[in-house]
This record gives structure tokens, C-alpha cells and sequence, in this order.
């Protein structure tokens, strides 16, 4: 039931009224969250220090990273569950590999001497994890059929089984100091080290969907995969790809998480998949696909640190603030759905 | 006589646009009305407006000489307005009988009455004059039957008016000339119709009297005995057509490019033991445009993917430049310089989403690429310009999305998509479906200036008189097999349609 066949004509000539609503729903997210900090900013004045800033950006870095990645396989129209435990599971790896392997995984001190396998070793193990993670699971999807909801559904249950198993029962804590520095580190003594790297990886993202190929294959799948296929697209192996790059992030963000914390644990990132997965449809990326940016899951991201930080300081309770995060998510995609209802008579 | 219906000054405004401008309506008790215009002359907003699903911003609406406000469709069904889109609105799993009764279902409170129901529907088949059995499943059933559910619903709600928005396109003759049928007998029972169609030789046959919209306004209204086809024409384009599906003769090279030897393949997504393609050969050779005529279900569609590589097939040679290539999927098909416009703009090539440019440059990213990686934006953008100007693509700006864009310049845009690779062969599947006659027009000469440049082009369509009017030669199928083929010079109507319904022995 699109207009196309029938509509008004696309050339018409009078043009006369600017499309505020369009604009405003464009920018939508960047408009709530700048309306949000300065809200809490004359509520509590401590909101608006640099400190604070930074803290705020800290605590969703690795949100943000998350995000990022599900950004690529909500694009598709594809949805992961798993990575709240691929996290866990990937940061057990990592801690155990920086120990110098499974046998060491709980000894004191271990790690820390210069015979060790350093922080990269534990960088790519994480990120070997979750990339066979993300693959194991876009294989499903696209050769044996199963729709991504039920297959990484499934992935929460097993890499999360998997998570507790390896940790048998115990965290694995006390990395070396270059480990803990990518966690706890600043650069210039004010930038947090995962602030860096979750933008860093945020622009990357933002160049591979808005100037490659690669990009321009992901929007085409998610959009109308039928078409995709007869404008000669691969798309199983794109489809295939987007979670793997969910894997490769999910590894990131556990390698990340474990130096903040320095330690692992088998309940970490219980319940990361809403937070993230909001933070992107919050941030204008249509759930059935095809459309969205990086741009708006990066302000999504931190749309929902502003708020929870806000919260806190209003010392508003950690129950509530669920039930916040809970209703924003339904109101966000009633907004997106309004949108496209509107665009559509237009 | 006191009209059943009329609409009168409807104006409705949508961002950007005046889509009805002083348009109006007027249908008498027991008559069938073509609306008529090209796409974007807001035939569909009127008859959205008359169903209540959008609200005017100013005109009035009389029913029955009493003043109306739609206020939603379900209002205006209980005024007895139904309306039939193109695309049905039945639940694919549940059974006739339900759909028919969908909402209103006949029994005691909560409860339903299904044999009464059952009977309910059979009731109404019969006056359709119509045998089909209540408790099969739509899902299986032909395009053709469901749009008879939809059509029986609408007698179910005792509806005074149906309104049926291009109800033909998806028809193959026999299936029309049933629908046709059915609609003199509702006539005769004192129904009104409104039919929304581009096809004006059934306007012809089958209307009483017709209204033509153009530009959101209305340009007149009158009875078809008092008209001709040019007559309307002239209304709706507001010009002469005078080259209207005429033909040219043209110079066709004698190489092969594309020959299809034997193509087999067996099963369809109902029935695994389904005749698709039986042993269909043919050849196309450099700058001839090969009509294939056929009726709907024929296997032109299938041949076309088959040979594109979008559907699997079980035996059968694709040669192409005379040797012989595997097609295993669209991308295979592509590197073979094989090219598919396919029939269903939106569903099958179309990014709603995404914008004109992008659309056009999908399948060939491969030339703009710089660094093997990135898309170069600005020999994206000159490769739309050039298109843009080729083909006379009418866009506001390249970054508009595809969606608002009318449905003629939308497939000039798949069109653009596809020449951008220099293809050998271009298969395009009723590729003026659905758009307006000016831009039918265009979309023929495009095709002669492809094969006057060199490419092989397959057109399949539906209607006998773009066959006739852009073939060099026509091949006809049936069943799956290719039961003829014709050179144009010594096609009729008359004898396609023959071959089309010919029993399995073709004449060459």
C-alpha cells in the first residue's frame, strides 16, 4: 500500500511549507537528549561537570560498542539476544588467556610477570570468541533457516551455560596494568581509554555503512532482501557477516569490560541485549531494517547514560529506572512507526 | 435520477503536495464507473477518502442525497462503501468462509455459528455465481478466486457500492471476462461499481459511464457511449497520442546472444510435482526485442527467473556469446551480462527507503569503486545524472527517496539500474505495469533505443497490444511450454490468442 503507483507527484510544484515534522523527526533523539541535559542540569548542578560527563560516557562505553555492532544486524532486520552472554563467555577467555592459560586461570599474581601472554593476547581472544560466536550463530540464520530471534535466543542460553562452566564457579580477577589501563586508564589524565575506543570504533562503523559497498549491501538486505538477491547481492554472506561483526564487538566489549572491572566473571552482561538493543532503536534504527545510523545509536547510547546518571543523581531508584528505560523503548518505536506513517503519505 | 454517490470540491493537502484539488465523483444507483487518470491524478486518494480511510480537508461527500462524514473505514462500511485494494486484505490461513465473515461472525454471543456461516457463504457464492467451498483455505487459492472472497465479503456487509482498485491487473482474459461477468450480474442486482484502471479497452467493454481525474482535478465525467479511447486519453495526458503503442521496424542483427535449450523444472511452492517449464528453447539474437505472450500462470514469469538464475531449474542449457554458462543465482547471471527488470516493481527491485541514487546504482557498485572498498560518490552521482538525462527521469533531487517517486519514473530508475552494467540480455517483466500511459509510452522507446544499441531484450507482458506494439518477434506459452512463435509482421491479436490457448502443439 505504498503511494508510489498512485501518489501525488514527487515533482510538485508547490513545495512551499518547510517539512518541520520531517526535520524534527530526523533529529529526533540528538533534540531529546539535549532537552534531557538540561533538564537534569537545572534540577542538579553537579550534572553538568566535565567529571561527571566523562563518567557518564564511561559508563556506556561499552553499551556503545555493543550498539554499534547491533546496529549492522539491526540494519538487516535482525535482532542478537546472545551478546549479554557471548560477553561473559568471551571475557572469561580473555581473563584466562591474560593469566597465562586455564590451568593458572585463579592463581594470584599470575599474569603479571613479563613472561605472561600480554592485554593483546586477551584482546584476541575475546574478539576470536565472539567473531566464532557470531558466525556459529549467522550460519544458523541463513543456511539452516531459523529465524535470528529463536537462534540467538538459543545463543543466550548456551554461551551463557558455556560462561559458567569455564568459570567453574569463580570470577578470575587481577590482570596486569596495561590490561587494567584500556578498563580504568585516562588518556591526558581526563579522556577515559574505553571513551576513546568505543568512538573510535563508532566513526570506523559510521565509514563502513555510509561509504563502502559493504555499507550499501547491508541497507539493501535489510530493506528488501528480495531485491537485494536480483540486484545480484550475496546476501546470505551479507547476512552471515553482520553477525560476526556483532561477535567481533561482543568480544571487544568483553575485553574491555573485564580491564574496567579487572575481573571476569560468568554473570557478566546479564540483560546488556535490552540496554543495547534500546540504545540503537532509541537512536532512529528501525527494527524492520534497512534503516538507521550510527549517528543516532551513538546518541541513543548516550541518551540512555544521560538518563540513568540523571536518575541517580535524583536518587531515583534502580527499579524505577528500568521501568523508565522499559517505556522510553515502547515510545521510541511508536515514534518511528508515526514517522514512516506520515512519510508515507508524503 | 438521485446519484448513489458524489463527491463534490474534495481537496486534501499532503506534505509538499496538493494531491485532490477540486475533485469530485458521481455515481448513479446500479451503474459500473471507471475512475480514470494517470498515476499521481489522485485516484487513490479519492477513493481512500471514499472509504474513509483518509479524511478530506474540505468537499463533501453525499450518499444517497443525505450528507456523509467517513469517518473511518469501518463507517464507511457500514454505509455499504466497500472497497477492494489491489492488495487483498484476507488472512491467508483461515478459510473462505471466515474471511467472508471476518468480524461479523454469525452466532450467539461469543460463540460462532459455523454451519450457518458455511451456509451464509455458499449462499452468497451462488449469487456470485460462483461454486467454491466455504472451508477451503485462501492461502491456496488463485489471485483470481481470492479477489471473489474479497468481493463475496463485501456482498456479505450488504454494501451498495464496491469500489475495486485496478482489479484486473493480476488476471489473466478468462479470469477478466469472469470478473466482468459477476460484475453485470451485481449491476443487474441494482449494485454500483467503481473501477480504478489504466486499462481503457475494459473501460470500454465493460463501464456505463467514467470520470477522469488529472493533476487532483476533475477534467470530466461522462457516459462511454458518448466517448472514445483517444477521447479519454486526451482527458487524462492532456495531449495527443497519436504514436500510442505504435510500432516501428527496426533492424535486427543476426547473432546470438542468449540461447535457452531445453529448460525443465518441476514444482512450485504448492504442489512439488507441478509442471513449471517443460523443454522451453528459444533464442534471442543482438538488437531484437523477443516478445513472450502469455496468459497469467503460463511459466513466462518462471522462465524469465529460471534463466536469470533467481529460480533453480532441473535441466536445460543456458549459451550465451555460444558458450554455454551455469547460472546458479542473480549474481551468476549478472557477470554473464544477463539482466532482469522483474514484475513487481516494489516488491522484488525496489529500496523504498533509500534514495533515488542509491536505487540506481545497486547493481553496479563495481564500477564506482575506489580503492576496491569505497563507493566514489561523485562517479555515483555523474552515473545518475546521465541516466537521469537518458531516460528523462523526473526527480526533484537524486537524494529523494525512491518511494516518492511516480511509478512510470520509478521503473525508468530499475531500468537506469540495470543498463548501467551494459548488459547482453535484458529480460524486463511487464515493465509498464502499473504506470501511467505517457510513461508507457517512454518505456517502449526505451527499449527500442536498448536494442538499437545492441541488447538482446526479453519482454514479457500481459497485454497483447505492447506485445504487438515493441516486438520483433513473439514467442507464446502455455503451461510451461513454448507453444509458438511469431515473427511481428504476421501477428494479430486474434492469433496470439490462439497460440496462447492452444493445446501444446505450437506453429511456427
Amino acid at each position: 500500500m505504498e503511494t508510489a503507483t498512485d501518489s501525488p507527484r514527487a515533482k510538485a510544484p508547490r513545495r512551499t511549507k518547510l517539512d518541520v515534522f520531517g526535520i524534527l523527526a530526523r533529529f529526533a533523539p540528538l533534540i531529546f537528549l539535549i532537552v534531557l541535559m538540561i533538564g537534569f542540569a537545572i534540577f542538579e548542578p553537579r550534572f553538568l561537570t566535565p567529571l561527571n560527563l566523562f563518567n557518564i560516557l564511561r559508563q556506556v562505553s561499552i553499551y556503545g560498542l555493543l550498539a554499534v555492532g547491533m546496529t549492522f544486524v539491526i540494519l538487516t532486520a535482525g535482532i542478537d539476544l546472545s551478546i549479554g552472554s557471548l560477553v561473559a563467555f568471551a571475557g572469561l577467555v580473555a581473563a584466562a588467556v591474560s593469566k597465562g592459560g586455564i590451568s593458572n586461570r585463579f592463581t594470584v599474581g599470575a599474569g603479571q610477570e613479563a613472561a605472561s601472554m600480554g592485554w593483546y593476547f586477551a584482546a584476541l581472544a575475546a574478539i576470536a570468541v565472539g567473531v566464532l560466536g557470531g558466525f556459529l550463530q549467522g550460519f544458523a540464520i541463513t543456511k539452516l533457516k531459523v529465524p535470528p530471534f529463536v537462534v540467538t535466543l538459543g545463543g543466550m542460553s548456551a554461551w551463557r551455560g558455556a560462561a559458567l562452566l569455564f568459570a567453574a564457579g569463580g570470577p578470575i580477577s587481577g590482570f596486569e596494568p596495561n590490561f587494567v589501563w584500556i578498563g580504568q586508564g585516562r588518556i591526558f589524565d581526563q579522556i577515559p581509554v574505553p571513551v576513546v575506543i568505543f568512538l573510535a570504533f563508532a566513526v570506523l562503523a559510521h565509514v563502513a555503512l555510509r561509504y563502502t559497498r559493504y555499507g550499501r549491501q547491508i541497507y539493501a538486505v535489510g530493506g528488501n532482501p528480495e531485491a537485494a538477491r536480483l540486484s545480484g547481492l550475496n546476501v546470505p554472506a551479507v547476512t552471515t557477516s553482520v553477525y560476526v561483526i556483532m561477535g567481533f564487538f561482543a568480544g571487544l566489549g568483553a575485553f574491555v569490560l573485564d580491564a574496567r572491572l579487572n575481573s571476569a566473571e560468568a554473570v557478566a552482561g546479564t540483560g546488556y541485549e535490552l540496554t543495547v538493543i534500546a540504545s540503537v532503536v532509541i537512536g532512529g534504527t528501525s527494527l524492520f531494517g534497512g534503516v538507521g545510523t550510527i549517528f543516532g545509536t551513538v546518541i541513543g547510547t548516550i541518551l540512555i547514560g544521560v538518563l540513568l546518571n540523571g536518575l541517580v543523581l535524583m536518587n531515583v531508584s534502580a527499579y524505577i529506572q528500568q521501568i523508565i528505560i522499559g517505556i522510553i523503548i515502547v515510545l521510541a518505536v511508536a515514534f518511528d512507526t508515526f514517522a514512516k506513517s506520515r512519510q508515507r503519505v508524503g | 435520477m438521485e446519484p448513489l454517490l458524489r463527491m463534490t470540491s474534495i481537496r486534501k493537502h499532503f506534505p509538499g503536495v496538493q494531491a485532490l484539488d477540486d475533485a469530485g465523483l458521481e455515481v448513479q444507483p446500479g451503474e459500473i464507473h471507471a475512475l480514470l487518470g494517470e498515476n499521481g491524478a489522485g485516484k487513490s486518494t479519492l477513493i481512500k477518502i471514499l472509504a474513509g480511510a483518509q479524511q478530506p480537508d474540505s468537499g463533501t461527500i453525499e450518499l444517497g442525497g443525505e450528507h456523509v462524514v467517513m469517518a473511518s473505514p469501518h463507517d464507511a462500511q457500514r454505509r455499504g462503501i466497500a472497497t477492494i485494494y489491489q492488495e487483498f486484505t484476507l488472512a491467508p490461513n483461515m478459510t473462505i468462509a471466515e474471511n467472508v465473515f471476518i468480524g461479523r461472525e454469525p452466532g450467539p454471543s461469543v460463540f460462532v455459528d459455523w454451519r450457518k456461516m458455511a451456509s451464509d457463504t455458499r449462499a452468497i457464492t451462488k449469487r456470485l455465481g460462483l461454486e467454491m467451498q466455504p472451508l477451503a483455505v485462501v492461502r491456496g487459492l488463485s489471485v483470481a478466486e481470492q479477489q471473489m472472497v474479497e468481493i463475496a465479503r463485501a456482498l456479505s456487509m450488504k454494501s451498495r457500492l464496491i469500489v475495486m482498485d485496478e482489479p484486473t491487473s493480476a488476471l489473466s482474459l478468462a479470469e477478466v471476462d469472469k470478473l466482468f461477468r459477476i460484475a453485470r450480474e451485481l449491476k443487474a442486482q441494482g449494485l454500483s461499481i467503481i473501477f480504478v484502471t489504466h486499462r481503457l479497452e475494459e473501460v470500454m467493454q465493460i463501464c456505463d459511464r467514467y470520470t477522469v481525474l488529472r493533476d487532483g482535478r476533475l477534467m470530466g465525467s461522462g457516459s462511454i457511449a458518448d466517448i472514445t479511447i483517444d477521447g479519454i486519453i486526451r482527458l487524462m495526458v492532456g495531449r495527443e497520442l497519436k504514436e500510442l503503442f505504435s510500432h516501428r521496424d527496426r533492424e535486427v542483427g543476426n547473432d546470438v546472444v542468449l540461447r535457452v535449450e531445453g529448460l525443465n523444472r518441476l514444482g512450485n511452492a504448492r504442489d512439488q510435482s507441478a509442471t513449471v517449464l517443460a523443454d522451453v528453447s528459444f533464442v534471442v539474437r543482438q538488437g531484437e526485442i523477443l516478445g513472450v505472450a502469455g496468459l497469467v500462470g503460463a511459466g513466462r514469469t518462471e522462465m524469465a527467473r529460471s534463466v536469470f538464475g533467481a529460480d533453480k531449474f532441473d535441466s536445460g542449457r543456458i549459451v550465451i556469446d555460444g558458450q554455454a554458462i551455469r547460472i546458479r543465482s542473480p549474481k551468476d547471471a549478472i557477470r554473464h551480462g544477463i539482466g532482469l527488470v522483474p514484475e513487481d516493481r516494489k516488491q522484488q527491485a525496489l529500496f523504498l527507503a533509500l534514495a533515488v541514487r542509491i536505487n540506481l546504482s545497486m547493481a553496479s557498485h563495481r564500477q564506482i569503486l575506489r580503492w576496491g572498498v569505497f563507493i566514489d560518490e561523485t562517479a555515483e552521482r555523474a552515473m545518475v545524472e546521465e541516466y537521469r538525462q537518458k531516460l528523462n527521469i523526473r526527480m526533484a533531487t537524486p537524494e529523494q527517496l525512491i518511494a516518492s517517486l511516480s511509478g512510470g519514473n520509478q521503473q525508468k530508475v530499475t531500468l537506469a539500474r540495470w543498463l548501467a552494467l551494459r548488459p547482453k540480455v535484458l529480460i524486463v517483466d511487464e515493465p509498464t505495469r502499473g504506470i501511467d500511459v505517457g510513461a508507457k509510452v517512454e518505456v517502449h522507446n526505451l527499449l527500442f533505443e536498448m536494442a538499437q544499441s545492441g541488447i538482446a531484450v526479453i519482454a514479457i507482458s500481459s497485454e497483447l497490444p505492447e506485445v504487438l506494439a515493441i516486438s520483433d518477434r513473439i514467442i507464446t506459452m502455455r503451461e510451461g511450454r513454448v507453444t509458438g512463435q511469431v515473427k511481428r509482421a504476421d501477428a494479430t491479436e486474434e492469433l496470439l490468442m490462439s497460440m496462447m490457448t492452444l493445446d501444446n502443439k505450437g506453429r511456427n
